[in-house]
Formats: structure tokens, sequence, C-alpha cells
């Protein structure tokens, strides 16, 4: 009975939610340092020294700076990629713009970024009613702030922005970092491992399982700047954690990029729950304008029976680039990857997984739903890869998607690759049509048209959503629904 | 309650209807029987506002409103339901989720205030009971995997919820074994009521074993060319539709 009175709340807040167009597109006038646009080892070696890095992380920048002038932007995706100028675009922009480190405390945080992020609906107080989860939120370049730091501390969590973590725990950051995604990796990764400004570090320690949902909310705010964020997180033995990122920006007639790399590490048993909801703005109706979002995700199940499980959310930006992947090493260890992705209008998303199967009787789960309405360009695109000594691994995938209106397209390209014999693999796929005779069935009972296409959407997202922490998947429906707006008439 | 007068209606490019008159009064049951491709489906799905029906002439009355102005939404609201020949699947959404989300998009058009999930979940549970059909009804995803019977059943149970004032039946019983006929028979007895209208389209006369229609018509070439009570549904059993042309 219970959980059918929060639907219908659920339900109210998804409908009240769904009549704002994009409400988080406003700007925040706030005094800010920003560097010159360009990029040189000049820029590194600033945004470094703004830092008060450590020379070896120094090193590590210009290093996959080096790197990444010699790498080509990737050409593979299903994607129209405009060329973009590295050097008109800002790496790093501060609303601190006296105090270039950021606060240390909550209480001497901004009141306009506190007013930025309750618009947003974010809690940077630690009011009782969301007391559940730990919020990091970054602005631009850097962490304006952490909340519930010292309640985490006491069970032994370390959760704190990036710049934080260098600072107070440089032995782990040196340990891990790049330990999943090297900063030659890809393009995009090695200018991120170049130019990241900030981001969170999140440690569970062995056996701790962590007591509160701990999440990050990245904002654009500046003009002209990129925003190049870089998280890690380490779970060591049996523990637990779960993780949500959400994203935003005003809405801009100039693209702006987001290049960010996540790092996941699961020790023996550890699991790893990582979500995301994803609404950078989009570009408006005729194209104009959004987020070029080039992220790479990669979680490494490093021990025995570890998991790591990816749920992404993704309704922004005007070009999406990124495959949350698992390398499944620890023998029984199991990757997941749960995605809903809804392009509309002249968006174009290219995302999908990488399951790297290299223990025995290692399993892996996707379950992709795209969503195409609008003139907008949808593509699955996965690898399930399963190495000589993987006995025993199993696969199972499915990639479903729906086509809204004419003019758009949903495409999907599976890729598999098996040196084991004693792999499992499953594959299905389907692309439906919202019919005419769901449409009218749902008419006939008198539901109305926008309601009735939101209805069905949300059924075929079902298997997802459940994925999703309550407090997501509520924002994630409204999303979807806000996502939807124009599909019909 | 409806009068129907001399419709003319086109199902794609073709001439279904042709001048078709009938008029149903409160609490009356009336079947439609006659011959494939007649138009029975489509007076059904002319009623209920489906697009892929387009009346080409004459008029549809009901509770004064001129029927064929409203919206297939709008016409739901005010007490029109089709129980469908063919009802279609949709995936992830649960039969209790959309059944309350079409009732109170219906009570929303009449003014009428929302029903929070609590009093709905009494109802529906109250519903099922008394039509003596099976609680995973609700759980289970809106027609998938279900049966032919149990997609009917379905159908009569969301009458039950949605409880219309005229309510179309298209061929509900085809398909259907004994038992299952008798659930959706009794399902609509139970609704029978003063102010409650049925039109029940059937192929067969068993049907009407278990629901005593007032009226029996016989629709043929898109008119109605023969009514009568009850005893019409057996001669047609007996002599099937040729003596009609004649």
């Amino acid at each position: 009975m219970n959980k059918q009175i929060e639907v219908t709340e659920e339900n109210q807040v998804v409908k009240d939610r769904a009549k704002q167009a994009y409400k988080e597109g406003f700007v925040t006038d706030i005094e800010s340092f920003t560097i010159p646009p360009g990029l040189d080892e000049e820029t590194i070696k600033l945004i470094s020294s703004k830092k008060d890095e450590p020379a070896w992380l120094l090193d590590y920048r210009l290093d996959a700076f080096r790197q990444w002038q010699k790498m080509d932007t990737p050409e593979w995706a299903k994607l129209k990629i405009p060329a973009i100028d590295f050097q008109a675009i800002s790496y790093y922009s501060s609303p601190n713009a006296n105090n270039e480190n950021a606060p240390k405390s909550l209480d001497e945080v901004d009141p306009k970024l506190i007013e930025t992020y309750d618009k947003l609906g974010v809690p940077l107080h630690e009011r009782e009613r969301l007391a559940g989860v730990a919020v990091d939120v970054v602005f631009d370049s850097v962490s304006v702030g952490t909340t519930f730091k010292a309640e985490l501390k006491k069970v032994g969590v370390i959760f704190s922005s990036f710049s934080e973590a260098v600072q107070d725990h440089p032995e782990l950051v040196k340990k891990y970092l790049g330990s999943v995604v090297p900063a030659r990796d890809n393009y995009f990764a090695a200018l991120n491992a170049a130019v990241f400004s900030d981001g969170s570090f999140v440690y569970i320690p062995k056996g701790v399982r962590c007591p509160m949902e701990l999440s990050t909310y990245f904002r654009i705010n500046a003009i002209n700047t990129g925003q190049f964020e870089r998280t890690l997180i380490v779970a060591e033995d049996d523990s637990y954690v779960s993780y949500l990122e959400g994203c935003t920006a005003p809405m801009r007639d100039e693209n702006q990029l987001h290049a960010a790399v996540v790092e996941l590490v699961a020790m023996d048993n550890a699991k790893i729950k990582y979500s995301t909801v994803q609404n950078w703005y989009p570009g408006d109706e005729e194209g104009n304008g959004g987020i070029y979002n080039f992220v790479t995700k990669r979680g490494n199940c490093q021990g025995k029976n570890s998991k790591i499980s990816w749920t992404q959310v993704e309704t922004g930006s005007a070009i999406t680039w990124k495959y949350p992947s698992c390398i499944l090493r620890g023998d029984n260890s199991s990757g997941e990857f749960y995605s809903v992705a809804l392009t509309n209008n002249h968006q174009q998303a290219d995302t999908g997984t990488k399951m790297i199967h290299l223990g025995k009787n290692t399993k892996s789960t996707v379950i992709s739903k795209g969503i195409s309405v609008g003139k907008s360009q949808n593509a699955y695109r996965g690898l399930v890869r399963v190495a000589k000594k993987a006995d025993h691994a199993r696969n199972f995938t499915q990639c479903d998607s729906l086509l809204i209106g004419k003019s758009c397209a949903a495409h999907t390209f599976p890729y598999t690759e098996s040196a084991n014999m004693t792999a499992q693999l499953e594959h299905e796929a389907t692309t439906s049509k919202i019919s005419e005779d769901q449409l009218n069935y749902c008419l006939q009972r008198g539901i109305t048209e926008e309601d009735a296409i939101s209805l069905i959407v949300d059924g075929f997202c079902k298997e997802v959503f459940k994925e999703l922490p309550m407090e997501f998947a509520v924002e994630a429906k409204a999303l979807l629904d806000i996502s939807l707006e124009g599909a019909i008439g | 309650m409806l009068k129907i007068e001399n419709v003319f209606a086109n199902a794609g490019d073709k001439e279904i209807l042709k001048g078709l008159s009938l008029e149903v009064k409160p609490g009356e049951v009336h079947a439609i029987m006659g011959p494939n491709g007649a138009g029975k489906s489509t007076l059904g799905n002319l009623l209920a506002g489906m697009p892929y029906v387009q009346p080409q002439g004459g008029s549809v009355q009901y509770m004064g409103k001129d029927l064929l102005s409203l919206e297939p939404e709008e016409r739901a609201a005010i007490g029109v339901f089709l129980a469908f020949q063919y009802p279609v699947e949709i995936p992830g959404v649960n039969n209790m989720y959309f059944l309350r989300t079409a009732l109170n998009a219906q009570r929303k058009y009449r003014g009428e205030d929302a029903m929070d999930s609590a009093q709905f979940l009494r109802m529906v549970k109250q519903k099922i009971k008394d039509m003596n059909m099976r609680d995973d009804l609700l759980k289970r995803p809106v027609n998938v995997g279900f049966s032919g019977g149990e997609k009917k059943r379905n159908e009569v149970f969301q009458m039950g919820v949605l409880e219309p004032k005229l309510a179309i039946l298209d061929e509900t019983d085809s398909g259907l074994d004994i038992d299952a006929l008798k659930i959706v028979a009794d399902g609509v007895n139970q609704l029978r009521s003063a102010d409650r209208s049925f039109i029940i389209i059937t192929h067969y006369q068993r049907l009407l074993d278990y629901i005593e229609p007032d009226f029996v018509h016989v629709l043929a070439d898109g008119k109605i060319v023969k009514s009568g009570d009850k005893n019409l549904a057996l001669e047609l059993e007996e002599q099937g539709y040729g003596w009609l042309n004649n």
C-alpha cells in the first residue's frame, strides 16, 4: 500500500517537473577567475600551480599532453563532430575570484553558489530531509564544497574533491590515477589527463558499507569554458558504495566541451554502483549550442567476486560519446551496464559499453534502451571480449531502440570477440516504433496523447529505471518527459 | 443516450458504413451480428473515434453531444468504452498503473478529483474479486504475454474499473473457451444497470446465451438490415445470413 502511495507522489513530482523546459539553463552571475583561452604546456603548468600540485602530477599532465598532441580525434563513431578549436577554449575557471583554493568549509561558500544549487535542487546544506545523500559540487573547474565529510570520515570513508585528495591522500591518488584509464587511452582521455581541474575522490576502506549515497553534481557556468573533471573511486575488499552523478549547464548558443574521465577500482568482493543522470544542455530545436560530451568511464573489477554496475540515463548534450566499461579481471567478477539514452531535435548519441572478460566465471549484463525523437541520431555501440583464459564467461546483451517520429534514426553496433570456447554470449536486439495501435488504445481509455507517449516510453525504460536509486529514478522519468516535448504533433 | 442517424464512414479508402441508423436507450443491451466485412467493427471504431475510421456523413448524438466532433480521449471521459477485438500490449507498464492513469485522466476531464492510490487499490481489489479474475492481472504489464482469453478478460476488467455509460464490445467472445466466455459474460452482466448501455458485436449466438440482449440487429453491407429481439439471434444461428438477402 505504501509503495503505491509513493508512486503517486512520485508521479506528481514528475508531472510538476515535466512542465518546465530546460530549467537548468540559467547563468549564475558570479565573479570568477578564468584563464584566457588557449592550450599549451604553460596552460597546464598554470593549472597545476593553481592547485599547488606535487611535481609528479605535473609530470603526469605534461606527459599526457605530449601524447595528446600526437593523437587524432576519433572518427569511428556514428557522429558528425564539428572541428573543435582547442585553442578557443578556456581550461580553467573558478568561481572563487579572490581565494583560488576551494573553501574548506561549507560556511565559506559564496551565497550565490548556494542559491544556484538550491535552484538546481541540489542540497548544499546538510538538511535532515536529504540526510541520505552526501554531495560534492563541482562548479566549472573547481569543487565548491562537499557535504557530510565529517560523518563519512567516522567510518573511514574518504569523500572529497579531487584537488583535496591530491593534497591529503597523495599516495592513494598516485597509486590509482590512470590505473584504469591510462593517460594515452584515447584522445579525450589524454586531453583530460593533461588539463583536468577537479572532480571527486572516493575511498571506501576494507569491510565498510558506505552509510549513504555519494553524489557529485557537475555544473558548467562560465562561457567558453570546458569542463574536464576526473572521478576516482576505490572500493577495498568487502566494501560497498553507491555513487550518483548529475550534470547541467546554462543554455548558450555556443557549444561547450565536456571531457571527463571516471575510474573505478573494486577489490575482492567489493561492489560499486555508479549511476548517472546526464542532463547537459542539449542545444536548441535548431541544433544550436549544447554540450559536446566526450567521456571515458571504466571500472576495473580487480578482485574476486567484485562487481561494478553502471546505470545511466542520458538525455542531454548535443553530442554524446561515452562507453562506460568494465574490465572483469577478478575470477567470478561481474559487470553491468543499464542505459537509457534519449535524443531529440538534432542531438546525436553514440553510447554503449565494453565488457572485457579476463577472469574465470566472469559475468556481464548489458541492457540498453535507445529512444530517438525528432531529427536525432542514436547509436548503441558495444563490445564484449572474452580472453583466452576467461573460462565460462557469460554475457547477456539486450539493446532495444524506440523510434518516435519519422526523421530520427537508431543504430546498433554490437561487437563480440571470443577467444574461449566455453564462453556463453547472448544478444537480443529490437527496434520498434510507438505504434498507432498503442496510442489509440491509451486514447480510448481516456489518456491524452502526451501522457500516452510518456507512459509507453516509461514502460520501455522500466528495466533501467528500476536500477536507479529512488530520487534519481524520479528525476530521470521527469527528464524523459521534458525531453519528449514536441515528440508529437 | 445514443442516436446514430444515417451514418456513412470509410476505413482507409473503402466505404464501409452506408447509411446506418441505430438508437440505444439507457440500460439497453443491443447485439450487432452480421457477416464478415459488414462493418461491425467499423461501427465500434467510429463511435470510439479511432482515427482509422473516417466519418463521411450523418450524425451521432450521445447524451446530447455531437459525438463525432469529440477527440477519442474526450469520448472515453464522457463514458464511451470500446473493448478491443485485438487488445494491444504495452511492455513495462503494469495494468494497475495504466488503469489508474486512465481513470484519473477521465476524472480530471470531468472535473472530478483524482482518486488516490489507496482508494484506487481498494476499489480494484474489490472489482477483481467481484469479477472472478485473478489478482496477478493487476501486476502484469498491460496485455504482455497474455493469452487471447486473458486479453479479453482484461478488457472486461478495465470496463468494470472505468464504469462507462456506453460499452461497446467488439467480438470479445471470439477465441474464448466456455469458461472464459462465462467469466466475460458474468463481468458484463454485473455491470448491467438502468443507466448503462451495451453494444455487443459478435459472430455467435452462444455469447447471447449468457448475456441476454434487449435487441438484436443484423448489420450487412454497411446498414442495419433487420432488427428484432433475442429470437432473431437464434434464427440467424440456424439459417445463417443468406436468407436476409432475398
